[in-house]
């Protein structure tokens, strides 16, 4: 540990008088300051970014716990291109480890719940944690309730979701190589807000790409709940009318009661049932379990709200929630990008909470989502966002943002630079 | 150029400092770097890219600042620069190029 002189000692001292006075209590007993602790939960776009910047921008003075449940990090952006064919789920995957020359430590477990009075964070080994600020980052969990055909793993894994890439993604791609030649494969999109605006619509490119080259007889085909398409509509529009035109149909209105797994069948609300070869649904979702088995889901009962200077839960002091769980503000998207962002902003709010320093009182963040509409065609959209003081949320700057003139190869090559860099800004 | 570059961005923050003071809420001391921050997703870390998309660590502000102005006022060809410079006024410009510029190459 570092050498700490009187006046570092009284001001962090006196920061920690501040936000945790069980952080003092703790001081005496090991005979110096205390390091002030975050444990954060999920080792994604938010909390992996999360874990990294507090641990990098408080120079040390900050002990970092980062929880993840699994070994490796899989990349959601990117993974329809596995589907394509273009990629495998190892080009998408990145060994964790990386944050330890940070001084982060990693446990790999998983959070079950939190105990806000006494702070501490319990893993599902029975091991319990001790914070002064938690940050939870943790991604989205579907509403099964509303989809009583799914309820059942064996259900889930005939009728995939592959929205969190991984194993889910590669049994996908299987289904896909596996269906004969005139086959049709069909996406379901609930209605907004889900995780990732064009990521269904990516993934129809992404199948039609494989289709057009291995089975041309074959078909896809967007049962959208949505009244139109979320994202990128024009530039979507144009790839399935143009390149893909006979292989990709898009339905709009198409909500569902529930979803047959034995016969791959949609059960519409309105209309005949939807039979297909291989049937990919994504369900409707809410901010993951841990949130939302702990009250922190005060919007709708279904998404996070907090305090856009800190990324505090405006349900649950001390607890901070990061990326596709939070409420969104208007106009940001559910993205990888802006998780990670969100990251940051938190960062640094936690770390000058901790420290005794001033929060950030004009914090920006920026989004861009590239979406591949073959292996080397890419689209965006990208928008900057600030913070209004008077609505006390974030707004984004006019003027700013927007789309790709058309789809191009350069943007590919920059698509590609961002996957690399962001996982490097991430986790090494 | 140093000298130059130093006094931009004294003023920046100066002026950056009066508009927390208008609306009466004190400064972070973090702003530059928070600012760039936003960009590490794509120019990597501190500005230290790690792929196609060029590093911008180690680079003058005065340039990165003019290719930020150039990109805003459509004078540089861009994929998507255009887009994000026009979100970022001249002292956030400023703040951002010259943090960049301290960061190692
Ligand atoms: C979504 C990815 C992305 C983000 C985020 C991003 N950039 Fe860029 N930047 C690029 C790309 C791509 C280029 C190459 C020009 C182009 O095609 O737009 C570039 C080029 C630049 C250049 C010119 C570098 C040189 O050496 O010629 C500067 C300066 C720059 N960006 C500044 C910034 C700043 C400051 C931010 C943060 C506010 C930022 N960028 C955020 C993708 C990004």
């Amino acid at each position: 540990m570092n050498t700490i002189n009187r006046r570092d000692f009284a001001k962090s001292v006196g920061a920690l008088s501040l936000v945790s006075a069980a952080g003092i209590t703790g001081c005496a007993s090991i005979g110096g300051a205390a390091k002030p602790k975050v444990v954060v939960v999920g080792g994604g776009y938010g909390g992996a970014t999360a874990a990294k910047y507090i641990a990098m921008w408080s120079e040390g003075k900050i002990d970092v716990t980062l929880v993840e449940r699994d070994a490796q990090f899989v990349s959601c952006p990117l993974s329809n291109l596995v589907l394509g064919g273009s990629k495998s789920i190892g080009d998408i995957s990145v060994a964790y480890g990386g944050l330890a020359k940070y001084g982060v430590k990693q446990i790999k477990g998983e959070a079950t719940g939190f105990d806000a009075t006494k702070k501490t964070l319990s893993l599902a080994d029975g091991t319990t944690l001790a914070y002064d600020r938690l940050i939870l980052s943790p991604g989205i969990d579907f509403m099964l309730e509303s989809l009583p055909g799914l309820a059942s793993a064996a259900a889930r894994n005939k009728v995939l979701a592959a929205w969190k890439a991984g194993p889910e993604t590669v049994a996908l791609r299987n289904q896909l190589v596996a269906m004969k030649d005139g086959g049709v494969y069909a996406i379901h999109i609930p209605k907004a807000p889900y995780r990732c605006p064009p990521g269904p619509y990516e993934r129809a490119c992404q199948v039609a790409w494989y289709f057009q080259q291995a089975k041309p007889k074959s078909k896809v085909i967007i049962l959208d709940a949505n009244e139109d398409v979320t994202s990128k509509k024009g530039l979507f529009t144009k790839a399935w009318n143009g390149q893909f035109k006979g292989l990709v149909e898009y339905r709009n209105n198409q909500e569902i009661q529930d979803v047959d797994a034995n016969t791959n069948t949609l059960k519409m609300t309105f209309g005949e049932d939807f039979k297909a070869d291989v049937l990919n649904v994504l369900p409707p979702m809410r901010a993951g379990n841990i949130a939302t088995q702990n009250g922190l889901n005060n919007a709708n009962n279904r998404w996070c709200q907090i305090d856009w200077l800190t990324y505090e839960s405006t349900a649950v002091p001390n607890v901070h929630i990061l990326g596709d769980a939070l409420q969104i503000a208007p106009a940001m998207p559910k993205s990888g990008h802006m998780a990670n962002q969100h990251g940051k902003v938190c960062a640094a709010a936690v770390v000058a909470l901790l420290t005794g320093d001033v929060v950030n009182a004009t914090p920006m963040v920026a989004n861009t989502c590239y979406s591949f509409i073959d292996d080397k065609n890419v689209v965006h959209v990208s928008s900057v966002h600030r913070y209004d003081v008077a609505q006390k949320t974030m707004v984004t700057v006019a003027g700013a943002g927007g789309l790709s003139a058309e789809q191009n190869a350069l943007e590919g090559v920059y698509a590609n630079s961002w996957a690399k860099n962001i996982w490097a800004d991430m986790l090494t | 150029m140093p000298i130059r570059t130093s006094r931009f961005v004294a003023i920046a923050v100066a002026s950056a400092l009066a508009n927390f003071a208008f609306s009466q809420a004190p400064a972070s001391p973090h702003l530059a770097r928070n600012l760039a921050a936003q960009c590490a997703n794509c120019h990597g870390t501190n500005g230290k890219s790690v792929a196609e998309v060029p590093s911008l660590a180690g680079q003058p502000a005065s340039l990165l600042v003019q290719k930020m102005k150039d990109y805003r006022d459509g004078k540089l060809p861009a994929s998507i620069m255009h887009q994000l410079a026009k979100g970022y006024s001249d002292e956030q410009m400023a703040l951002m190029a010259d943090y960049f510029s301290r960061q190692p190459k």
